[in-house]
């Protein structure tokens, strides 16, 4: 196919003058909206060579704070794939009345705020909040500790898995399970023989964006983590100290961590697609 | 004999499942956020409208609603734009394109802060250039839009795609045939058909903008009465104990953009009912 001709034919199509003027538009945009900013961390991050990129991400506190965000994304991935998998399993394989508020109800997350998402935990566990006061007094923190700062990505993460699963298993139909069940297989083969090899790539497509949010949320930990370094500080709360503290080099350079954990995600997302013809 | 019908529930497991599912939701979601009018109504009615009508809270409401209208409707033109260009023309590095359009979701927010703030900072790459034509960004609200065009971007490109692969060919051929120019076939037959996807995913990118919070809060400055978005002021109020403050404000963020997205939806039930007419 020659440079810019149109995918397929069609009957109204515009003057090659439009089609580049429009082509060129887009590549700008994309230029000027997505390629610089991604570029900008990169070269921020290096602007002062190696060595200072080395000694930013190599600086305890940063060490802490990658070690806090794998260990909060491992957690609220792990749970979110279960409660994903427990709801797509309900809402596809069963009919029940107010199926339709359930799936409304799991979307919710994604049109709350991040801070709000903090917020509501504050109301609960803070200092002041309904059951905090109690739970501080038998010793157990959850503001300003790590325990909030997993429960505030686990509300933002919630949706994930189980809006990339639902579709893909009403897709799928009951067929399957139900000859399973009848030639007697039981549940949780049924599970791990029948439907898990039929939507794992769905459900890996949900990790991998679960996971990319739950490395990068930022709104809902601030609110809840207190700040602590080298304790309550995730990569992109530590972001936001170096940089505050002008200490830019370290920001970009702990933030190209980040950056290139998007870019994987991207690259596996984009071979996912390939795989499921998406 | 009759056969028997299959019972509803030959597949196990149902229990087990809602029961985590309704278990999880609560706990994580509804009983937090149930939090949110419980904290407000606590509050005696003339100290929560206090906190509404302070000029401070209905500024950073304004803002806030304000930028992420602005940049919903520039990401609407952007997204279909490149909705259009990735769907119809053919081109050297299409799929690199194609794929680096989510890259406003796979980047973390505070990344895309400091990079947007570092780009549009008056010495920044494109800072420099910008000021010389008398144009700040970084640290107004006109940096707050370009934040938010940035995380809104992926929403209508990835509503309007679909729409325009599966467009068939036939329409715009009768449109041709009837004589009708490209723009005129454009505007009159095509455009029609993704109005309703351009505006769903104009809503997505709304919702997503007013609440948006790390990557606006490095490029904005954040002045009281001048840059301050809502999220931040919850942030601030909270900050200070001020939980009952911080719990209206975001009761009226939440009221605001459930009314603009019911709104939304009463629009798209009502262009429904016109094309079907």
């Amino acid at each position: 196919m020659s440079l810019l001709s149109p995918r397929r034919a069609h009957a109204v199509a515009e003057a090659p003058a439009v089609r580049f003027l429009l082509l060129g538009l887009a590549l700008a945009a994309v230029a000027l909206f997505l390629l610089l900013p991604l570029g900008v961390v990169f070269a921020e991050a290096f602007a002062r060579g190696w060595a200072a990129f080395a000694e930013g991400v190599a600086d305890p506190d940063a060490r802490a704070a990658i070690r806090l965000t794998l260990l909060v994304a491992a957690i609220s991935v792990s749970v979110n794939l279960v409660f994903g998998v427990a709801a797509a399993w309900a809402v596809t394989k069963f009919d029940f009345p107010g199926k339709s508020v359930l799936v409304t109800l799991i979307d919710l997350p994604f049109s709350v705020s991040p801070v709000i998402a903090g917020l509501i935990y504050v109301l609960l566990f803070g200092a002041h909040g309904l059951i905090g006061p109690w739970l501080i007094a038998h010793g157990v923190e959850v503001i300003f500790a790590v325990p909030g700062i997993v429960l505030a990505t686990m509300f933002v993460t919630l949706p994930f898995v189980a809006r990339e699963l639902i579709p893909t298993m009403e897709m799928l139909g009951r067929g399957d399970e139900e000859a399973a069940r009848t030639l007697g297989a039981s549940g949780w083969q049924i599970f791990f023989r029948v439907t898990l090899p039929n939507v794992k790539w769905a459900a890996l497509y949900g990790v991998l964006l679960c996971n990319a949010r739950a490395m990068g949320e930022f709104g809902a930990v601030s609110v809840v983590s207190g700040h602590l370094r080298g304790l309550t500080n995730t990569m992109p709360l530590h972001i936001e100290i170096l940089y505050n503290e002008y200490n830019f080099v370290a920001a970009f350079a702990v933030a190209s961590l980040l950056a290139l954990m998007a870019l994987v995600t991207l690259a596996l997302k984009s071979g996912l697609e390939a795989l499921g013809g998406k | 004999m009759f056969a028997r019908s299959p019972s509803p529930k030959v597949i196990p497991g149902f229990g087990l499942a809602l029961g985590i599912t309704l278990a999880y939701l609560s706990l994580v979601v509804l009983l937090p956020l149930a939090m949110i009018p419980l904290a407000a109504f606590r509050l005696a009615p003339e100290r929560a409208w206090a906190v509404v009508s302070d000029p401070r809270t209905v500024h950073a409401l304004a803002l806030s609603f304000g930028t992420a209208l602005l940049a919903a409707a520039v990401n609407a033109v952007l997204g279909t734009l490149l909705a259009w260009v990735l769907v119809r023309y053919d081109f050297p590095g299409r799929r690199l394109v194609d794929a680096l359009i989510d890259l406003p979701f796979a980047l973390p927010t505070a990344v895309a802060g400091i990079s947007l703030a570092a780009l549009y900072a008056p010495n920044g790459w494109l800072g420099r250039l910008l000021a010389p034509l008398g144009v700040t960004v970084a640290y107004t609200p006109l940096g707050i839009v370009v934040a938010l065009v940035f995380v809104g971007l992926p929403f209508v490109v990835r509503t309007v795609e679909p729409v325009l692969e599966a467009l068939d060919a036939e329409v715009e051929e009768a449109a041709a045939t009837l004589g009708a120019s490209w723009s005129r076939a454009f505007r009159r037959v095509v455009l029609p058909l993704i109005a309703p996807a351009v505006l769903a995913g104009f809503a997505m990118a709304l919702a997503r903008g007013v609440g948006e919070y790390g990557s606006v809060i490095f490029i904005a400055g954040n002045l009281p009465m001048v840059s301050e978005i809502a999220p931040l002021l919850i942030a601030i109020r909270l900050e200070e104990y001020n939980n009952g403050a911080a719990a209206v404000i975001a009761l009226a963020m939440l009221a605001i953009a459930f009314a603009l997205l019911l709104a939304i939806n009463l629009l798209q039930a009502w262009n429904r009912r016109r094309i079907e007419a």
